[in-house]
């Protein structure tokens, strides 16, 4: 019996509470984080630490940050695209205005920007819900683009209109632009990663989460038993914004190196969307399992044809990458439309109980 | 100072002193707004008859008319090509039904809601697959359809009326009077209406959902290709349009999710409100307003109107 | 089962109540558009007893809990509660000052354990801020788990310890309807309003319940204000009786007497329902 719940009396609601109750799961997040933090970091070639981890990881705060929004609060979104582009136009001018000052901090300060533009935009969700929402969401996404490329102070009137990463330290490390290695960078954005995912859990496992949940749930109950709607949604609206403008920050930072207006776009907006959809909307584990799964799969299907040795040109590629993709959100929401997070924790339902299923 | 008279005094001032390009920037408004009103039918036609917010529907009217196009391309001849088209879209409405939507029958609006955003990225996907990733332009000619324009004298000056503008205007109409026949006259479009109005009732009377279904996404497929028309031949055929599209969502906000009259006028208050913000406002600010005015505009709206310009004031029960 | 209502303290013999107003509902009169679903309607509810309000379907009754917890509000009237008189108020005010409600159909958060739902009850009666939350730590998990020892007194009571970590949404509706009961309860509502606690049970299902309910008004002194369509249940629970119909008041009594009314009779108990 390799996982089992059977025998590990909880002997005071501290532990009950607790958010790993069950032994095993706390050792299996430590050996994660060993994973993450040391045999990564130490054999993972360039090209999987650039292509593949980092733009893994940062994909996964966005749907985490979605998630908060969707997932937990039930307030759907597709403005997840402009949100993380406030973060890294934010980080950008902060750059700019504090030069010397850690830019870590500097990004964890401008999902802060992302907050408040995120509480601005949510203002609406106060009155209506549903397709709705979409609606002024999209009003976000796109006034929010326009303004990446009309108000040139953004982007500090480059000509190119494009934000480009100038070289910072930090931790005595050479942690942004052409000359920091990608070692460095994954660490930094896991780092991020863990810190603000161990925030946000804190949260949904407490009264600000409860409310959130309270609201998706059933909304006039919520405020009938005394949860506010203005703070529960705004609240949801801040840390969601937030966890995204701090993604997009560590996009352009950490990944990118220079963005322009198309990193943020609708389409980017559709593919948090997704992410939290395969993963499971009201779940962390599934945030990371779904931008696993969509960052990777086309990583995937662009590798077939080679390692089968046929000849397809890249856009058809992609074409069959766009119907793979469409076909398979339809798939999980018919067979599972909780996401690859409920299939996970069937698994480790079975675990527990094995090797006798009785 | 300046400010206030450049948002409040001057754009009214030009419109007075040049009357004749003040009807043409509404005459293009006008034209934008059919359009946007044609694919807002499309959402409203399936919301009705399933409750289905079809995510998809700008998506089919590129696809229908990515399809008309491929098949006149592929050496069939264009009344053959608009036949298969069409069939095209039968085919999917189908297939949809068979292979989505009944799998979903009890799901939350939102999941099903999601599934249409997932059918969107496949018919994107096998769209370009298929009839290639390239943008294409519309035959136009090829379809009978007229491409002159006419030089009206009107305010003392010229508006310039394209042909097939008013070819929109008009085949959008007839659209909207065949649809108007369809609800009310014939024994299908009665059921529909039934549908909409209550499931159980519909069932109670036999008649099958999964048919009713099929019928509405055909309906909405022959909207789309109409629209697929209208779009490609001013424009050009491709799927840079879904953007545009999204702008239906706006108009369904202003109209309502189940109005016929609301789609149309939604969508022509939207497509003459942008132009003339665009024109006669943008370039205060920079011009490109024309990407979120719409969108802004239905954000302000729901503020005061939750319910739309037709609904009715709900109160919450429970 | 009167034997129940004769020991409790607060009623004498001949009927006297001695119990303070708790509430007083002066000419309540509510309208949906073209619909009055009350109608100039006057009672009041006293401190400690089980006041049940019962009609036909339709005549209004849910509506007046919706009246009591600011969820409508009525073009007519006045509502007193604990001497504060108010006109208008939001839901989550009167929470706040400690009416609490189960729903005729069950208003749980379905994708929520019984546990979190529970806990969901004491949402106004924790307050460490954000900072703390984020965190987890200190006062905001010292505050989690003083909360949690309560609403584990909650599920102790309604005995319903197994399914402590269930969604709500997998149990069957008798289960259901005792974890809203939870919920209402873990808020330690000065009054409680119950809206047909017992529809859908099964007799046993509803023996239970009316075992709670009693329990609640006895161990815990709570107010209750209790809709119920089985008149069974009414005679053995309540203190007193307000009949609505077509939203208007056409009695208010003991339960015996409103049974024996004549205008009750005609309106209600020979209405089939
Ligand atoms: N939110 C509402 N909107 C419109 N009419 C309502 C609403 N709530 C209740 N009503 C009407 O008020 C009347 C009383 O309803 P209700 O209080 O639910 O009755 P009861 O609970 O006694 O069965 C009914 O005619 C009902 O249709
Ligand atoms: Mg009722």
């Amino acid at each position: 019996m390799i996982y089992r719940e059977a025998g590990q009396f909880k002997t005071s609601y501290r532990q009950d509470s607790a958010i790993f109750p069950i032994l095993q799961d706390r050792i299996a997040i430590i050996f994660y984080l060993f994973v993450a933090f040391i045999v990564i970091p130490l054999f993972g070639s360039d090209f999987f630490l650039n292509s593949m981890m980092i733009p893994f990881l940062i994909f996964a705060l966005a749907a985490i940050g979605l998630n908060v929004l969707t997932g937990y609060t039930g307030q759907i979104s597709l403005g997840t695209g402009a949100f993380m582009g406030v973060g890294a136009y934010s980080c950008y001018k902060l750059t700019t205005f504090f030069p010397e000052t850690n830019i870590v901090l500097l990004i964890l300060l401008s999902g802060f920007f992302a907050a408040g533009i995120g509480m601005i935009f949510g203002l609406p969700s106060l009155r209506i819900k549903g397709f709705y929402l979409v609606v002024t969401t999209l009003a976000a996404q796109f006034f929010l683009e326009w303004a990446f490329i009309r108000v040139g102070w953004l982007y500090n009137y480059n000509d190119s209109g494009a934000i480009e990463v100038p070289q910072r330290e930090a931790f005595g490390l050479i942690v942004t632009g052409p000359a920091a290695t990608p070692s460095v960078r994954y660490l930094m954005v896991l780092s991020i990663v863990v810190l603000v995912t161990w925030v946000v859990s804190n949260l949904i496992h407490g009264r600000i989460g409860r409310s959130w949940m309270m609201i998706r749930d059933m909304d006039i109950a919520a405020e009938l038993i005394g949860v506010r709607p203005l703070h529960a949604k705004l609240s949801a609206f801040a840390v969601s914004s937030y966890v995204a403008g701090v993604a997009g920050a560590m996009m352009v930072f950490f990944w990118l190196g220079a963005a322009e207006v198309e990193s943020f776009d609708v389409n980017h907006s559709f593919l948090i969307l997704f992410m939290v959809i395969i993963g499971g909307l009201g779940s962390l584990v599934g945030s990371f399992l779904g931008a696993a799964f969509i960052w990777m799969l086309p990583i995937v299907i662009r590798a077939v044809p080679r390692v089968l040795g046929l000849d397809i040109n890249a856009a058809t590629v992609e074409h069959l990458n766009f119907m793979i993709l469409g076909a398979l959100i339809i798939f999980f929401l018919i067979i599972e439309p909780h996401g690859l997070a409920r299939l996970w924790s069937v698994v480790k339902q079975k675990l527990r109980v094995w090797p006798f299923p009785y | 100072m300046e400010l206030l008279y450049n948002i409040f005094v001057d754009p009214f001032a030009q419109m007075v002193s040049t009357p004749d390009f003040l009807l043409q920037v509404l005459w293009e408004g006008f034209v934008t707004g059919t359009l946007y009103a044609l694919i807002a039918l499309g959402y409203v036609l399936i919301f009705k008859a399933s409750g289905v917010f079809n995510f998809a529907q700008g998506i089919m009217v590129v696809f229908a008319a990515l399809s008309l196009v491929g098949f006149y391309e592929a050496g069939v001849p264009a009344w053959l090509a608009l036949l298969l088209a069409l069939g095209i879209m039968a085919v999917l409405a189908v297939g949809t039904e068979r292979l989505v939507l009944r799998h979903m029958v009890n799901q939350e609006e939102i999941i099903l809601f999601m599934a249409t955003i997932g059918l969107s990225y496949f018919l994107i996907g096998s769209g370009e697959l298929i009839f290639g990733g390239e943008t294409k332009s519309m035959i136009t000619e090829e379809l009978g359809l007229p491409t002159g324009s006419t030089v009206l004298d009107v305010a003392g000056g010229i508006v310039i009326l394209q042909h097939i503008d008013i070819a929109a205007a008009v085949i959008a109409a007839l659209m909207v009077a065949a649809l108007a026949f369809f609800f009310s006259k014939t024994r299908i479009g009665r059921a529909l209406r039934a549908v909409a109005d209550d499931h159980q009732a519909a069932l109670s009377v036999g008649i099958s959902l999964n048919q009713i279904w099929a019928v509405v996404w055909f309906a909405a497929g022959i909207v789309a290709l109409a629209t697929g028309i209208m779009w490609g031949a001013r424009s050009d055929v491709s799927f840079a349009l879904q953007i545009v599209a999204l702008k239906a969502l706006p108009v369904l906000i202003l109209g309502g999710f189940t109005s016929i009259p609301g789609a149309i006028i939604g969508g022509l208050i939207i497509g003459m409100g942008e132009k003339l913000f665009e024109v006669y406002w943008g370039g205060l600010m920079g011009g490109g307003v024309e990407g979120w005015f719409a969108y802004v505009i239905a954000l302000i709206f729901l503020l005061f109107r939750p319910q739309g310009l037709f609904g009715e004031k709900i109160i919450e029960r429970i | 089962m009167s034997a129940t209502a004769a020991v409790r303290p607060h009623v004498t013999e001949d009927g006297r109540e001695l119990g303070e107003v708790l509430m007083d509902l002066r000419n309540i009169t509510l309208r949906f558009g073209g619909v009055t679903a009350i109608k100039d309607v006057s009672f009041n509810i006293q401190q400690g007893e089980i006041r049940a309000i019962i009609g036909p379907n339709g005549a209004g009754k849910t509506s007046m809990l919706n009246v009591i917890n600011g969820f409508y509000h009525p073009q007519e009237g006045s509502i007193t509660f604990r001497g504060e008189t108010r006109s208008r108020m939001r839901p989550h005010d009167a929470a706040r000052q400690g009416i609490s409600r189960t729903f005729q159909n069950v208003a749980l958060f379905q994708g929520m354990t019984t546990l979190d739902n529970i806990m969901a009850g004491r949402a106004l009666k924790m307050r460490r801020n954000f900072l703390w939350q984020m965190l987890r730590y200190g006062p905001a998990l010292e505050e989690e788990i003083e909360h949690r020892r309560k609403v584990e007194e909650v599920i102790d009571f309604l005995e319903i310890e197994h399914i402590r970590k269930t969604p709500v949404g997998r149990l069957p509706y008798g289960l259901q309807k005792r974890v809203e009961l939870g919920r209402a309860l873990a808020a330690e509502p000065a009054l409680l309003l119950l809206d047909e606690p017992m529809a859908g049970m099964n007799v046993e299902e509803k023996e239970d319940m009316s075992r709670f309910i009693l329990d609640v008004n006895e161990q815990l002194g709570t107010t209750i204000a209790l809709i119920e369509h089985d008149m069974g249940v009414v005679m053995d629970l309540a203190d007193r009786v307000v009949v609505l119909d077509y939203g208007r008041k056409i009695a208010d009594g003991k339960p015996d007497e409103v049974q024996s009314d004549q205008a009750v009779i005609d309106a209600y108990l020979g209405v089939p329902h």
